[in-house]
Formats: C-alpha cells, structure tokens, sequence
C-alpha cells in the first residue's frame, strides 16, 4: 500500500476523537470529577445511610451544592460519610445533614440545613447533628409494636 | 453406518483440540512480534483507517438507532410504573455495560473482521505468504500482526463511539419526542453509571473482545485453504466464530467482574 499523508491524517483524527470520546464518557458520564484543589470537604457520621450511595447529591433546600465522595465505617461502628460540597459555600457552624428520599421510591440524598451560629464550618470539619435515613421497616415495626402495648 | 460418525466424531474432535493449539502458538507469535523491532508502523496506521475510520458511519448509525429504539422501549415500560425519570439510567446503564461494547464487537466483526479473513486467506491462496517466507520475512510479523493489533486498538474508541451516538440518541427519542424532563433524564443517567466499574467496564470487554476479533479473523484466514472456496469458507467462519466467542467471552467477563 503506498505511504498516503491524507490517510495519515485521517486516521489520527480517528484516533483524536476516539481519545477524546473515551475522555468524555469518563469524566461527563463516569463521573470523575476534577474540581481543582479541593472543594469543601466536610464528614458526617450517621447511625443509617440506609440507600445511600457515593455520588448521590448533597442539597440545601432543594438545590443541589455537592455530592457525597465516599462511605465507611468509623471507630464507632458508625458510617462516616464525606461529602464534597462547593468550596465558596458559608455554612455555619452548627448546620445540620439528614439523609433524605426524593419522592416514595427515589433515590436517597443528604440534605443540609444551616443554623445559626456566626462561625463557619471549614474544609476537613465534621457535621455535628445528624440525622440518620428513615427506614420504613423500622417505622412500621415501631408503630405495630407501639399499639401492641398500648392494647394491653 | 453407526462406525462412521463415531470416526467423524472423533476427527471433529481431533481436529478442534489441534485448532485451539495452534491458535494458541499463533496468539503468542502475533504477541511477540507485537513487542519486536521493526515496529510495521506504517503497515498498523493503514489497517487503523481500514478498521477503525471504515467503521465510523456504521458504528455511529447503529449507535444512534440502539440507543433511539432503547429509549422508547424504556420509555413505554417504565409509564407503566410511572418511572419515566429513571429513563436515563435504564438506557445508560444497558448501552453502557452491556450493548457498547457487544454490538461494536458484533458490527466490527461483520465489517472489518470478514474482510480482514478474506484478505489474508486471498493472499494464501495467490501464495503470497509464501512469497514474503522465501524473502524471509514472517508473515506473521508483516501481515498478521499489524491487524490484530490495529482491531485491539479500534475496537474501545469505536465503542466509546458507539455509546455516545447511543446515549445521545436515547436522549432524543426520551426528551425531544416523548417529553421526559431534559435534566432528569441525564442526571439519572450520570447518577447511575460510575467510573470505576462502568466506563472502565465497557473499555476492558470492547478490547477483549476486539482481541478475539483480531486473533479469529487473522487465523481463520491465515489457515485457510488455498481455494476461492477456502477464502469464503475463512469469511463465513471468522464471523461465526467470532460472533459467538464475542457472547460467550461477555458472559465470562460479566460473571467473573460484574461489568
């Protein structure tokens, strides 16, 4: 086959925007994210995060502001939960993360609601109140066990 | 009578263990050229843009139709459940993890496979591969190894590209036509598929299976017999053989990894 400079080229650019559409489905698709240095990282301890899962979102009232990075277990046997939030976010010191459900069957979520305090929650810090995902077995349990001993 | 299909069992037995051998032999040669000077750039770049830009417009069409056909079969189930929001993650998640990678596999085999087999089987039979062993140049280091190797390289852009067209065509069909919620369908979507075991998922079965590819379609023909028969029988048995190792190999690779 002789050597042809237009084929050359040609396939190079195949080559470009077969890299290229990898790159793409990794970090808009896959998801790996590189935010610069470092959005906020703030940690959460929670006694059950239930569905919840690394990516889901984290919101403040509704608007979504982060995503939780990872889930393990701490000391306590308790799951610690990292979330990268936006690093320009002013949160004060006191806010609080619940883990919520988008609808009946959605996906679960962390939702935080800022309090009050003057100073501001840094990089590295961790949530203090908690509030861990309602479980609807455990609901249903308590409310059965609960008129079981009202009856008696 | 009964005698006789016994033998032709044995002889088909016989036969495939020697196959599976030799294939094996021929793997490590193509494998080991692959790592030896001369390189054959010239002779890998020219079968790139036979396999892989040849492939583009039928990669990307199929693309865009699967993942068109997807999102309205997602679409007329998941109503039924009033699931429609998880449209994204229902036609992510299939083109992404399962039908990328098998469909480019399928698709490439037809188009660049075959051709590939019968190229190599008509320069067996016009013993032309003879022709390069008596000026002492290895035909598998000239011929065989810049192909495979062209088809291992191909094959995980073609099926990046394949899934963009499908995800993008799954998005036309789910927002454009049946009016789920533009930003629902893709944060489900991007929600659903991850990194680590998805996208490098799709990237590790396209370039198993474009290996398969490339070692079938380059022994088929490099054994095949030297008859105008024997080049067409190297081009039926490439894409059958291929096709179905493609499938079993997704099987194995789904079971062992979750991918």
């Amino acid at each position: 086959m002789q050597p042809s400079p237009i084929r050359d080229v040609v396939v190079g650019i195949f080559v470009l925007i077969g890299l290229g559409t990898i790159g793409y489905l990794s970090v808009q698709v896959g998801g790996v994210s590189y935010k610069g240095p470092g959005g906020l990282t703030l940690y959460a301890a929670f006694d059950e995060v239930g569905g919840l899962k690394p990516r889901a979102p984290v919101s403040i009232a509704g608007v979504t502001v982060g995503q939780v990075r990872e889930i393990q277990l701490d000391e306590l046997l308790r799951a610690r939960v990292t979330l990268e939030v936006d690093r320009d976010l002013e949160l004060p010191s006191d806010t609080s993360a619940g883990i919520r459900t988008a609808g009946l069957l959605g996906d679960q979520f962390i939702a935080l609601e800022p309090g009050g305090e003057e100073e501001l929650l840094r990089s590295g810090q961790e949530i203090a109140f908690t509030e861990s995902a309602l479980s609807i077995e455990r609901l249903i349990g308590r409310f059965v066990h609960d008129s079981g001993v009202s009856a008696d | 009578m009964r005698m006789v299909s016994v033998e032709t069992l044995g002889f088909r037995t016989v036969e495939l263990v020697g196959h599976l051998g030799r294939i094996s032999v021929f793997l490590g040669a193509v494998v080991s050229h692959s790592f030896r000077r001369p390189l054959r750039l010239r002779r890998f770049v020219n079968e790139l843009f036979d396999v892989g830009v040849l492939s583009l417009a039928i990669v990307c069409l199929s693309g865009a139709t699967v993942g068109a056909v997807l999102g309205l079969q997602g679409y007329t189930t998941l109503t039924r459940f009033g699931a429609e929001s998880s449209l994204g993650a229902v036609v992510g998640l299939s083109i992404v993890r399962e039908l990328g990678p098998v469909l480019t596999a399928l698709l490439v085999t037809g188009r660049a496979g075959s051709a590939m087999a019968a190229e190599i089987a008509s320069m067996v039979t016009t013993q032309q591969l003879d022709g390069l062993r008596m000026m002492s140049i290895d035909p598998v280091d000239f011929v065989v190894q810049p192909k495979a190797l062209a088809m291992l390289v191909a094959m995980p852009m073609l099926n990046a590209l394949f899934i963009v067209f499908a995800l993008f065509g799954g998005y036309v069909v789910g927002v454009e036509l049946l009016g789920v919620d533009g930003g629902t369908y893709v944060t489900s979507m991007e929600e659903s598929i991850e990194f680590g075991e998805d996208i490098l998922g799709t990237l590790l079965k396209s370039g198993v299976f474009g290996a398969l590819v490339g070692l079938v379609a380059t022994y088929r023909g490099f054994v095949a017999e030297p008859t105008s028969a024997g080049v067409s029988a190297a081009t039926t048995g490439t894409v059958v053989i291929a096709s179905v190792s493609i499938l079993l190999a997704d099987y194995v690779i789904t079971a062992l990894w979750g991918v």
